[in-house]
């Protein structure tokens, strides 16, 4: 059998939170027993500018942390949309922030997943969860890391510096998970 | 098992540095290793040490001479234009024989270059990089775990041997996280620094003079001669190598640090499609581990070196193979890194396949 091996890019603007997003899975990942590496796009960015990582999760020890051809992509921005889409293999899932990016025509060999991440943050009252949206929605979506493995994860990242913050990040959590389980069916 | 923790490269090396005992830290930021002063700058005042960002590095390395000639555990970090600053410093501090750990997370260049990951400061660690006859135990970690060991490793060596270690990544390892844990080990029978450092006046009865000048050629010579001797010493015992998948391999890939790695990927998916091909991953870069070139396998026709440099490593790889054994390269730099497609492809040429 196969070894499990998964990799994930998520990308978008700097300040949407995507790196954290992706040191969540990681994190969540490590504790679930498997190795994992994550590296952000880093360079000489500007505010405003993209920012991506990859992260890679796998029964052995990593080689390369490089992601050329992801299982998940989680796309927050139109510009990212554009620079991942065709790089993600078939059969993988693609969770796109359906507030900011329009993807018209869908690749029909892959799991689509819109997130109205900025409406339901909203909603819930803090702008700044649209990232754990996304990532209550990728754990649901795909198989990188368990749905209650990474919402406790997220639990206990918060809960070390935002005691405060930590039920309405579980309820954006939450939120994302049930919107993925709608639109999977 | 111990805990693990998901950590940057650059937090480890710092995390590792403090479990070694490290409770100095002068430096100057510069990317792509600034996470190393953050976490020393939080860390150390914690722990009753000292951060200092000195105002440049040719302050920092002499801050470090200064700190070294007491004894105590400590260590600067800085990438390659911060690295030639501080050379001068370097040489004297070996010069006057006092233990320290530097760390350099290499960025390309020459001159200001970029910020990118490289290897193209391979020859400045490994051939000295300042003046004078002297050299630089060098580690190069693959993963951050290994970084971690290594640091820890590098505080024992630097004081075994009385002499500068360094720790030689790129800023890819820096910036990339992995999963560690810490095992702190302890090396037997190091020299107690009341034999040699200052402020140990009562002890010994007699004042410590830390210097690198000799001013009696002779005298001069005589110190150089105990240098090399050291050297030679550390060549004895302190090469350090893996071998991945080599005995039975036609075509060998020589890579250390992060292009190891990638070149581990490329080695896994070219067996599976019968391709035989293995890795020499050197993990001291001074001292050279020539020895498992010189004794290859029958199997092994010929060497690729993957570096991100246009061609440094592979010095060392034709001194320990001869002249005998063809040896190829491919390079990627200025912050490009090679991807395992173009490994792939690189090992395939190489066969003529």
């Amino acid at each position: 059998m196969a070894k499990f091996l998964r990799g994930l890019i998520a990308a978008g603007f700097g300040g949407q939170g995507v790196l954290l997003l992706g040191q969540i899975v990681a994190h969540a990942a490590m504790k679930e027993g498997r190795f994992v590496t994550w590296i952000p796009s880093y360079g000489p960015e500007m505010r405003g500018g993209t920012a991506n990582c990859s992260v890679a999760i796998s029964e052995e020890e990593i080689g390369s942390p490089v992601i050329p051809h992801p299982d998940c992509l989680v796309i927050m921005n139109q510009p990212s949309l554009a620079k991942f889409e065709e790089d993600l293999k078939t059969g993988g899932v693609l969770l796109y922030n359906s507030d900011l990016v329009t993807y018209p025509k869908p690749r029909k060999d892959i799991t689509v997943i819109p997130v109205p991440c900025n409406t339901v943050a909203l909603e819930l009252g803090n702008e700044k969860v649209a990232n754990v949206i996304t990532l209550g929605a990728l754990a649901a979506a795909s198989d990188l890391v368990t749905v209650e493995g990474c919402k406790a994860t997220l639990a206990e990242l918060m809960g070390k510096k935002k005691a405060a913050l930590v039920e309405v990040n579980m309820t954006a959590f939450d939120k994302g998970v049930e919107i993925a389980r709608k639109a999977l069916g | 098992m111990g805990k693990r923790f998901l950590m940057k490269g650059n937090e480890a090396l710092a995390e590792a540095a403090i479990h070694a005992g490290c409770k100095y830290f002068f430096g100057y930021p510069i990317t792509p290793q600034n996470e190393i002063p953050e976490y020393m700058s939080k860390k150390l005042p914690e722990i009753g040490g000292v951060y200092l960002q000195a105002e440049s590095e040719v302050a920092a390395i002499n801050m470090i001479f200064g700190a070294a000639g007491t004894g105590k555990r400590v260590m600067t970090s800085s990438s390659s234009p911060g690295v030639s600053l501080m050379s001068e410093g370097i040489s004297y501090i070996a010069g006057a024989e006092l233990p320290c750990v530097l760390m350099n997370i290499m960025r390309g260049g020459p001159g200001l270059g970029g910020i990118l990951p490289s290897q193209s400061d391979y020859f400045q660690a490994t051939r000295g990089g300042g003046h004078g006859d002297y050299r630089l135990l060098v580690l190069a970690p693959s993963t951050v775990q290994e970084a971690v060991d290594l640091t820890m490793l590098a505080f024992d060596l630097a004081e075994k041997y009385r002499s500068p270690v360094m720790i030689l990544a790129d800023g890819f390892m820096g910036q990339m996280m992995e999963a560690v844990e810490f095992n702190e080990t302890h090396m037997d029978g190091l020299p107690d620094p009341a034999e040699w450092a200052v402020g140990y006046m009562k002890q010994r009865g007699s004042r410590a003079l830390v210097k690198s000048l000799y001013l009696d050629p002779e005298e001069l010579e005589a110190h150089n001669w105990k240098l090399q001797a050291k050297y030679a010493e550390m060549t004895k015992n302190e090469k350090r190598h893996e071998s991945y998948l080599a005995d039975d391999a036609e075509i060998l890939i020589a890579a250390y640090g992060t292009v190891a790695r990638i070149a581990r990927t490329a080695i896994n998916e070219l067996r599976a499609e019968g391709v035989k091909v293995g890795l020499f991953r050197p993990i001291s870069l001074f001292p050279f581990p020539y020895e498992p070139l010189e004794a290859l396998p029958k199997s092994v026709k010929q060497i690729l070196t993957v570096e991100m440099s246009c061609g440094q490593m592979i010095e060392d790889i034709r001194l320990g193979v001869g002249k005998d054994m063809p040896v190829s390269m491919y390079g990627r730099v200025g912050g490009m890194t090679p991807s395992v497609e173009e490994i792939k492809d690189q090992v395939r040429k190489a066969l003529g396949r």
